[in-house]
């Protein structure tokens, strides 16, 4: 599903090299993690595939099944099937959160050659979905995120995965912000999205979002590659140790 | 002195072709004496500095394509007593029966030789008042020479919106409209104001509210690129009133909006707002407004919000002005404006005068850019970034659209704002 070759970038006001040569490869319906130390690139990693201005790719490639995602523009790749959950979420004021979502969910289906979803139709399935991660009407109606405090916005987002279906998810440190029960919440929604074409990318700094959303491989980032991949085990590792044993060892 | 030359003869040649009408002989007489003392503005005059009022006072009116457009008249579906004027001439054809109850409508021209109305003390009163302590001369040019408009006098609560539609067809034409409103003790209307009128448009809109009155104004100004505008709205409102104006500009190359408000009563609300979209270098648009408290407790509003872009010009001068007394008086002034390009200009003249100390006065100007984290959030959902950027416009917009009383009018004006930008013409 996703292929990452030798991918390499830099800041780009900064000349700073922040990727280093990161290679990962994952298959349809699995879902990988990955964790770090701050720094590590984690997020950019997220950014960078998703589109975000101000980086430069300077080496290595991208694909989302066998399609050029760095070639493409972040609604593209959207379209395409990637999702990234924000570690922030931006709050848009004056933008309707309900409007926002079938916004959309059309400019996608569009894209795609798809019918655009009718005013009803939508709002069936939003309220549905929306009902399941417990975003109530008043949330809907609001502009989006603006107010919002930390766990809607993050089940706000799971929201978003749930109506736009990707093919590919990015969840960038989800878990940041979140109290336990928020979190299950969240992890049930993921779960709940979980399927054979589905694939998803876990960034987190703690295997506790692990323990609810079980990953079958798990990586280990620093300083812009990633070091050491392993099965969940390699997750409880971290969470014991921390991760200078790990970067020890493969210095 | 140069520039007085100057002056009196841009006012010299811009009179010489004008013939005053009939009616209200000493309200224009008057008129006419004030326009040749004052003389018309100039750039040099402090009050149109931001705005180059040559084309505005320029004997001829520069030409101006009419934009044709394929689009259903907006606010349609309103249920409304339409008035239409073509460049600026009454066609009774197009227009709807005057007679309302509660309103008593009639033509400007019509009442012109009747002997006793309501109107004929009335017209050039609040344009004569609103000349201290800035001049407008383009206004009282407009009571020498105007040729015909409305005027309404209501007696009730009327529901049922007076809408003036303006239509533009002839390439040259040059317009001069002045309508006179009296909203009775507890009585209340509304006046919608629709399209680009002229190839040049000069306008003036006096409107009196009395006790407990409310008056509403909704207004868009049509979207003929190359048409020119110089608008006023001169208000009186007495104790426990209501004044509430919007405006939306888009398109036009030169627009000046002047809306000056004395609130002579205890209690009185009045609200102005404006939202302006600006594409290109040859466009220009300008809210001036004077707002003075002259009463206890009066609560004003001014929201403005502009969009600007590739070299288009924005302009605010905003003051409220509290006079001695006018206790308690909340004033509230915002303009904003959103750059699309580094191309584009907002300049922005807020102003508090006040005399008296218990009063809550605020006035804020702002200058941003698009929000590129939300539009980066937006395409990473699949919407496009001029899709995007639209949104965020419109969002941005909302503010002052929120500004409107009646939520019809307010959806018809955001559903055709939304189109407008889809279509970008």
């Amino acid at each position: 599903m996703l292929e990452i070759k030798g991918l390499m970038a830099d800041l780009q006001d900064e000349d700073k090299t922040i990727l280093k040569g990161v290679d990962l490869s994952i298959e349809a319906g699995q879902v990988h993690a990955i964790m770090g130390p701050n720094g590590s690139g984690k997020s950019t990693l997220s950014y960078i595939l998703s589109g975000k201005d101000g980086y430069e790719v300077t080496g290595g490639s991208a694909t989302l099944d066998g399609v050029d995602l760095l070639d493409m523009e972040p609604e593209e790749r959207a379209a395409a099937g990637l999702f990234l959950a924000f570690q922030y979420p931006v709050e848009i004021p004056g933008v309707g959160n309900m409007t926002f979502l079938r916004t959309a969910v059309n400019a996608q289906r569009k894209a795609r050659g798809e019918e655009e979803l009718s005013a009803g139709d939508f709002l069936r399935v939003v309220r549905e979905k929306a009902k399941s991660l417990k975003i109530d009407a008043d949330m809907l109606k609001r502009p989006v995120n603006v107010g919002f405090s930390g766990g809607e916005k993050k089940r706000n987002e799971i929201l978003q995965m749930a109506m736009l279906e990707p093919k590919m998810c990015i969840l960038d440190e989800t878990d940041s912000g979140l109290d336990v029960d928020a979190m299950k919440l969240v992890a049930e929604g993921v779960n709940a999205l979980r399927s054979e074409g589905r694939s998803f990318l876990v960034i987190t700094h703690y295997q506790r979002l692990l323990d609810h959303i079980k990953p079958d491989v798990v990586h280990i980032m620093a300083n812009g590659r990633i070091i050491k991949s392993g099965g969940p085990e390699l997750a409880l590792e971290v969470e014991n140790n921390g991760y200078a044993d790990i970067l020890e060892e493969v210095a | 002195m140069a520039l007085a030359k100057l002056k009196a003869d841009t006012t010299e040649a811009r009179l010489s072709g004008l013939t005053v009408p009939a009616g209200f002989d000493a309200a224009r007489k008057d008129a006419l004496l004030r326009v040749v003392t004052m003389g018309l503005p100039s750039r040099r005059d402090e009050y149109w500095k931001y705005t180059d009022p040559t084309t505005l006072t320029a004997a001829d009116a520069v030409a101006a394509t009419v934009l044709e457009i394929d689009e259903p008249l907006l606010f349609g579906a309103v249920d409304q007593i339409k008035v239409v004027f073509v460049d600026g001439v009454f066609d009774a054809a197009a227009s709807d029966d005057l007679t309302q109850e509660g309103l008593e409508i009639a033509r400007l021209s019509d009442i012109a030789d009747t002997d006793i109305h309501w109107a004929k003390d009335f017209y050039g009163t609040l344009e004569t008042r609103g000349q201290n302590p800035v001049y407008r001369p383009l206004a009282t040019l407009n009571t020498a020479f105007a040729t015909d408009g409305i005027v309404i006098r209501a007696t009730a609560k009327v529901k049922k919106p007076v809408s003036l539609v303006y239509l533009h067809k002839d390439d040259t034409s040059d317009v001069m409209l002045h309508s006179l409103v009296r909203v009775e003790a507890g009585a209340e209307v509304t006046v919608l104001e629709n399209g680009p009128a002229a190839a040049r448009f000069n306008s003036v809109l006096e409107v009196d509210v009395a006790d407990g009155g409310a008056f509403h104004h909704v207004r868009a100004q049509g979207r003929d690129h190359e048409r020119r505008a110089v608008t006023h709205c001169f208000a009186r409102i007495g104790c426990e009133s209501l004044f509430k104006s919007f405006t939306l500009t888009v398109n036009g190359r030169l627009t000046r909006n002047e809306c000056i408000i004395e609130m002579l009563g205890d209690d009185a609300v009045a609200h102005v707002a404006g939202a302006c979209v600006g594409d290109g270098d040859d466009f220009h648009h300008d809210d001036t407004v004077f707002i003075t408290h002259d009463a206890l407790n009066g609560e004003s509003r001014q929201v403005f919000k502009k969009v600007l872009r590739n070299g288009a010009v924005g302009v605010f001068q905003g003051k409220i002005l509290v006079k001695e007394g006018a206790q308690k008086t909340d004033g509230y002034q915002i303009s904003q404006s959103l750059l699309l390009d580094g191309d584009s200009q907002f300049l922005a003249k807020p102003e508090l005068e006040i005399y008296a100390d218990d009063v809550a006065c605020s006035h804020g100007s702002t200058s941003g850019a698009i929000d590129e984290d939300a539009l980066f959030y937006l395409q990473s959902r699949g919407v496009s970034r001029q899709a995007g950027t639209d949104l965020l416009t419109l969002a941005f917009l909302a503010e002052a659209l929120d500004e409107i009383g009646d939520d019809a009018l307010a959806d018809d004006l955001r559903d055709r704002l939304e189109s407008w930008l889809a279509r970008r013409s």
